[in-house]
């Protein structure tokens, strides 16, 4: 009988396993993957190693930063700063025709582009940043935090094209809503790209999952991979257990589950029916692109680029196609601020990510599929080399990952990358002792991820549990 | 356990959950809260160190007590007494 089983091994199951493992829990995470990692793994291919998810971590600070997001996990979990070693960003841009913001990680970078570029909205800009929710609002309960992020824009900002600028990279990095964003996730991303910044470790997304896994083996937790969950044994209104894919049956006082709201509640054998239309729906085409140079020999030193080919920025599920490449986000993990001792990454890497349409990816023959990952990654790039050197001729590698990938290895409802767009926020099912974590109950991006399982954990099963 | 090796068994938990803040500068009856960066879930894991080391139980509605180092070490006296020094 264990203390609590968490169902997935992604960045917010192994930080919720680790809380209750340091406080003697008897602790077991199941995954159905033979790896760890879920929205945000990692994969070796062709002798190279090639991450899924990071771009760049968001929530940037430097070491012995007391406030934020990343100090607080490196305290809950114990870690040390010099466990994730974060590289800063080169800088990024947001780049829509004829316009462009560049950013870093000081916030006065963005303002003075503002200031130079839209002169008449620098004011209003900052009365914005000075409107924005603290962390310590963040349960949701605020009046504001379901507002719409746009009317609140409107009333600081008055010129349309620098509202979309600026929602760009925040939707991109961190919205699954479409169209519009609750002001709180607005807050949420604000502070997470702008007023924090992005950094990278030197290895990547790997970095930061071995030393959770290891933290969390250490202190006796268990981990089952090839252990997905197919059902959540109720009796009398309560969670007794899981029973694996295989019909193992594992018991447990009780269940924090990573699997998605939706996706949790269905596999409960209570409920015979679940509203799937209540899953996110936005997911993502991404293309590696290995180089046979470094990005800045071609004139390219932008850690990440958002673009967006018109004034209007839409972010929607595409309907009747499989990808809309009209916006997109560029990224080159090479672009950051290595050690010296570290040096430089071994070869020159591009990415590229659009968004795409889950259903027609899953909905094409096996022959089809295969094509058309080719002629979407053609498109994708075509429309971002309009906002980037053109890097085509120096391609010696590539790879594709398409919403049905993510799917496969998510078992996310609709590939969805960023959850559902209405959260739960404070993490309780119809069960007593079912609970969630991950990007369905709150924060998304790893640093988020890693808070929901942190403060589920510690909300649901280490307060509670006397 | 005295008071004095209360007060170093929570200096030992404060280095554990917040290595990186400077403790010798601790003014004993000022409030935690002023002088180091410490939130809510900061406090949760003072309670749960406690638990976990010591096996002593703080009800929440005694979360107050902990305020300052000399707040929580005479709350802590009667319940830690009787625990040996390890």
């Amino acid at each position: 009988m264990y203390d609590t089983i968490i169902i997935g091994a992604g960045m917010s199951g192994l930080a919720a396993g680790i809380r209750l493992a340091h406080f003697d829990q008897r602790v077991c995470i199941l995954e159905r993957h033979y790896t760890i990692g879920g929205l945000n793994s990692f994969y070796r291919m062709g002798g190279r190693d090639y991450d899924v998810g990071l771009h760049a971590m968001t929530n940037f600070a430097r070491k012995g930063t007391k406030k934020g997001p990343l100090a607080k996990l490196i305290r809950q979990l114990r870690f040390r700063w010099e466990d994730f070693k974060l590289a800063e960003q080169n800088g990024s841009s947001i780049r829509f025709p004829d316009s462009s913001l560049d950013f870093d990680n000081d916030i006065a970078k963005l303002e003075n582009e503002i200031a130079e570029k839209f002169p008449g909205q620098i004011d209003g800009f900052r009365s914005l940043c000075g409107s924005l929710l603290d962390y310590s609002d963040m349960d949701g309960d605020d009046p504001h935090f379901m507002r719409s992020a746009r009317e609140v824009m409107r009333t600081h900002i008055s010129d349309p094209l620098l509202i979309e600028m600026l929602l760009c990279p925040l939707m991109w990095y961190g919205n699954a809503r479409e169209n519009d964003m609750d002001f709180g996730q607005f807050c949420i991303m604000f502070r997470a790209c702008y007023l924090e910044g992005f950094g990278r470790p030197f290895k990547g997304v790997r970095l930061i999952l071995k030393n959770l896994v290891r933290k969390f083996r250490g202190l006796g937790g268990e981990l089952k991979l090839r252990s997905g969950v197919s059902k959540i044994h109720v009796e009398e209104g309560r969670a007794a257990g899981v029973v694996l894919d295989d019909g193992t049956v594992i018991e447990g006082k009780r269940i924090l589950s990573s699997a998605g709201n939706v996706e949790t509640l269905r596999m409960c054998d209570d409920i015979s029916n679940v509203e799937v239309a209540r899953a996110g729906k936005l997911s993502f085409i991404e293309s590696i692109s290995v180089l046979d140079r470094m990005p800045k020999d071609i004139g390219f030193d932008r850690t990440i680029v958002f673009y967006n080919d018109s004034k209007t920025f839409r972010w929607q599920r595409p309907e009747d196609s499989l990808c809309d490449v009209r916006t997109g986000v560029i990224c080159s993990p090479n672009n950051y601020i290595y050690d010296s001792e570290e040096g430089e990454l071994p070869e020159g890497v591009i990415r590229i990510t659009t968004l795409a349409n889950h259903d027609r990816w899953c909905a094409l023959p096996e022959d089809k599929y295969s094509a058309e990952k080719v002629i979407q990654y053609e498109n994708a790039i075509q429309s971002a080399v309009r906002f980037m050197p053109d890097f085509r001729r120096h391609v010696i590698e590539t790879d594709v990952f398409t919403p049905k990938t993510i799917r496969r290895f998510t078992w996310h409802d609709n590939g969805a990358v960023y959850g559902a767009p209405d959260k739960q926020l404070d993490g309780t099912t119809h069960l007593p002792n079912l609970f969630l974590c991950g990007t369905d109950q709150g924060f998304v991006g790893i640093v988020g991820a890693i808070v929901s399982g942190i403060s589920m954990a510690n909300r649901h099963c280490l307060q509670s549990a006397t | 356990m005295t008071p004095a090796e209360i007060r170093d068994e929570i200096l030992d938990i404060l280095e554990d959950i917040s290595p990186d803040d400077d403790l010798d500068d601790l003014d004993d009856s000022k409030p935690f809260r002023e002088q180091l960066e410490l939130d809510s879930m900061d406090f949760l894991d003072i309670v749960m160190e406690l638990r976990k080391r010591h096996r002593v139980r703080i009800p929440e509605e005694d979360y107050g007590n902990l305020a300052s180092m000399s707040s929580t070490v005479s709350y802590l006296e009667p319940k830690m007494k009787d625990i040996e020094k390890a």
